[in-house]
């Protein structure tokens, strides 16, 4: 049996009161503003979430102490529609350098001065497999039991 | 949960082919022990050890105990990032409609 089956991507489907670049420029540049404080992964305490506003651009954290932490970065950069982030952050919530989720948002203008947010956090099946040097010991049976084990959870 | 305990504990082949008999429905330790060239007793330990790792559960059935797919476990991680962009989400609209209010009365 060599059936694949991965975790459904995390949606979400907003509209904003904002046309298309204000909302991108909030989303982006921004950021600092509206990040819950208390999501980060640094030991010192959130200081500010910083997205840099380019293509490979660093999306990382500044600590209180001034010590930076990093989350991802820009995967694809093309205001004002759309924005794609490498989450480069472990379901220990770790940063890993070489794993990632992705997180894909799209921004349309609705008209009537408001844009429509589709919203997507994909790849999570990658959590599981980026989750330590216990999966390089692993055979390769260990992503379809993982799909199993996805299938039958959201069953 | 510590998901690296889930995936340490499917590292032994044994039990990850006791898991995988859980995938299919749930079963009981007589029901999973035939047919796996281990004892009974063996299959019992594989599945405190899936227990412990929060990939399976059980409960009684009558006089029996049947184990399945811990539903809370691996997708415990998914379900805390859906929370969390929901939360995330919503002070971001509030951020970007709050500056438009602002532009607006200016």
């Amino acid at each position: 049996m060599s059936q694949t089956i991965t975790p459904a991507p995390i949606r979400k489907t907003l509209s904003v009161r904002a046309p298309p670049e204000k909302a991108f420029e909030v989303f982006t540049a921004g950021i600092d503003r509206w990040w819950p404080r208390t999501h980060h992964i640094g030991k010192a305490e959130l200081g500010r979430a910083v997205l840099e506003p380019r293509n490979g651009g660093r999306w990382y954290e500044v600590g209180v102490d001034g010590s930076e932490c990093e989350w991802g970065e820009v995967l694809l950069w093309e205001p004002p529609r759309r924005l794609m982030l490498a989450w480069h952050i472990t379901a220990q919530f770790t940063y890993d350098p070489d794993g990632y989720t992705e997180v894909d948002i799209r921004f349309t203008d609705a008209g009537d001065g408001t844009t429509r947010i589709d919203f997507e956090h994909r790849g999570l099946e990658r959590l599981g497999a980026e989750a330590g040097s216990t999966i390089a010991r692993m055979d390769s049976g260990w992503g379809q039991i993982l799909g199993l084990f996805l299938a039958a959870a959201e069953a | 949960m510590a998901y690296s305990n889930a995936f340490a504990a499917l590292a032994d082949p044994t039990r990850r082919e006791v898991f995988e008999r859980l995938a299919q429905g749930p079963r009981s330790v007589g029901d999973l022990a035939e047919g796996l060239p281990v004892s009974r007793p063996a299959v019992s330990q594989h599945l405190k050890v899936l227990k412990e790792a929060g990939l399976v559960t059980d409960h009684p059935e009558g006089a029996r105990r049947v184990y399945q797919i811990d539903p809370q476990g691996l997708g415990q991680m998914r379900a805390w990032l859906d929370r969390f962009w929901d939360a995330a989400l919503a002070a971001f609209q509030a951020e970007v409609e709050r500056d438009d209010d602002k532009e607006d009365e200016a």
